[in-house]
């Protein structure tokens, strides 16, 4: 799961480092991920996914790194991401 | 009503008795309006929201809305100040209160009310308030050093103190912020070039080259990113929205004054434009309970200790407190407009009693301050992934 969130972090996330360098729990908005641009990872979870996140799950903090958005999906998914 | 709707009224007499009498001219010399300013330090509420048991006044958004209102009722220019003012304590007292350079700072703002601004726009950014090209440059004795080329800094040259936004350092992304509050002794403000204005011209915003130093306890321990979302936006779109409502609330009076007025000389007759007075009247009303509605809502999250800072941070919040902005910078124009329309000539008359003129030059500010294309343009950006679930 983490991979596939990279890769679309690395399409989307117009950080100012290559997502490879950075660790599962690094800050992406610290990475330079901006809120116009989180919209874009949220939106491509989404489709990859098959999920929706419901606007409780729309915060910041729900986004701000590889490990958080995985909790996030594992909760909408019930674990059995693809 | 509660025990602090008395600090509302003090500022509401100032309003009155200082605000109103200089209004006129703060306006045509495009001046400070220094007398209010004087007024309000003297009733101490530069620490309005202050709680009391540090000495301030207690006051939560909803009393601070209330002045606002009652402010720009008078003196637009005079109610925006006060708001951008308690719009930075706001975000000290609820981020940086940890920190001890702050609490001190705190006890200062008690007692000798500095009137602190925010240097927020930067040349090359503009207002997108989350991103930034200036860097702080800390040395290895504690120190920073910190410039900004400033597109505009409201009463800059009359500041005590000023708090913005810089990238943490001269390696970090444009959007990883801290935010600072620099001492009027440890800047030089050079002013680049000047505030003549259609309106808002008492707030002396003209472009600034702003170079500081300070220790580094002086920098937010948090994320600007959550003095933003949490503090800055809701603060700003609820009093700015408020100091809006208090010019159309003026205009509307002056509207009605002049409906009276033609009434009482032909008894038995409804004149005309108090049909447009009955529009203006609904129109007035729909802004302040939009108003009301959601700075009761903000003042609420703020409260909630265990809800609040996830709300406060949430896309569906930051939609409506964007909603908010854009629907009363609207709307405080067409009422004015109405009232303008309403008063007919005597309204276009600079030195008439029904004149609003100022009102509705100062309205016409709303739209521009975070401009409102932009605002739609995010708000769209967000509507992409919220579902009004």
């Amino acid at each position: 799961m983490n991979d596939q969130i990279r890769a679309i972090l690395k399409e989307h996330g117009r950080l100012a480092v290559d997502v490879a360098s950075l660790k599962d729990d690094s800050d992406l908005y610290e990475a330079g991920m901006t809120s116009h641009a989180s919209v874009n990872v949220m939106l491509a979870l989404e489709g990859t996914f098959d999920v929706e996140f419901p606007d409780r799950m729309l915060r910041r903090g729900v986004f701000e790194s590889v490990s958080a958005i995985a909790a996030a999906l594992t909760e909408l998914t019930g674990g059995s991401a693809p | 009503m509660s025990e602090g709707s008395g600090n509302v009224d003090v500022v509401a007499r100032i309003g009155k008795e200082v605000a109103a009498q200089h209004a006129d001219s703060v306006d045509r010399e495009a001046r400070f309006p220094s007398e209010t300013v004087e007024a309000l330090k003297k009733a101490k509420m530069m620490s309005a929201l202050v709680p009391k048991e540090l000495g301030g006044h207690g006051c939560g958004m909803i009393e601070l809305a209330a002045m606002c209102e009652a402010l720009g009722q008078h003196c637009s220019s005079s109610a925006m100040v006060f708001a951008m003012h308690h719009i930075q304590v706001a975000s000290i007292l609820r981020h940086a209160m940890k920190q001890t350079y702050y609490q001190k700072y705190v006890e200062e703002l008690v007692e000798k009310q500095p009137l602190i601004a925010s240097a927020t726009s930067e040349v090359g950014i503009g207002g997108e308030m989350r991103t930034s090209k200036c860097a702080v440059m800390v040395d290895g004795n504690g120190r920073f050093k910190l410039d900004k080329d400033c597109s505009t800094i409201s009463y800059g040259a009359h500041a005590d103190d000023i708090l913005f936004q810089a990238r943490r350092t001269p390696e970090s992304p444009a959007n990883d912020q801290i935010f600072v509050l620099v001492r009027k002794p440890e800047c030089t403000l050079t002013q680049k070039g000047a505030w003549d204005t259609l309106g808002m011209r008492g707030t002396c915003s003209p472009p600034f080259m702003l170079e500081s130093q300070g220790v580094v306890d002086q920098i937010f321990e948090v994320p600007f990113a959550d003095v933003a979302s949490e503090t800055q936006v809701p603060f700003s779109h609820v009093l700015w929205s408020n100091v809006w409502l208090g010019i159309a609330t003026a205009a509307v009076a002056r509207a009605r004054a002049f409906v009276r007025q033609q009434a009482r000389a032909k008894p038995g007759t409804t004149p005309p434009t108090a049909l447009r007075l009955a529009e203006a009247s609904s129109m007035l009303q729909t802004m302040r309970t939009n108003v009301h509605d959601v700075a009761s809502e903000c003042e609420r999250l703020m409260h909630d200790e265990k809800e609040g800072t996830a709300a406060l941070s949430s896309i569906g919040f930051a939609l409506k407190m964007n909603n908010l902005k854009v629907s009363s910078s609207q709307m405080v124009v067409q009422i004015v407009n109405h009232a303008l329309l309403i008063c007919g000539i005597m309204g276009y008359k600079n030195d008439s009693k029904v004149a609003v003129g100022r009102h509705l030059r100062d309205a016409h500010s709303a739209a521009l301050m975070v401009g409102n294309d932009r605002i739609y343009a995010t708000n769209a950006s967000m509507l992409l992934v919220l579902k009004d679930d």
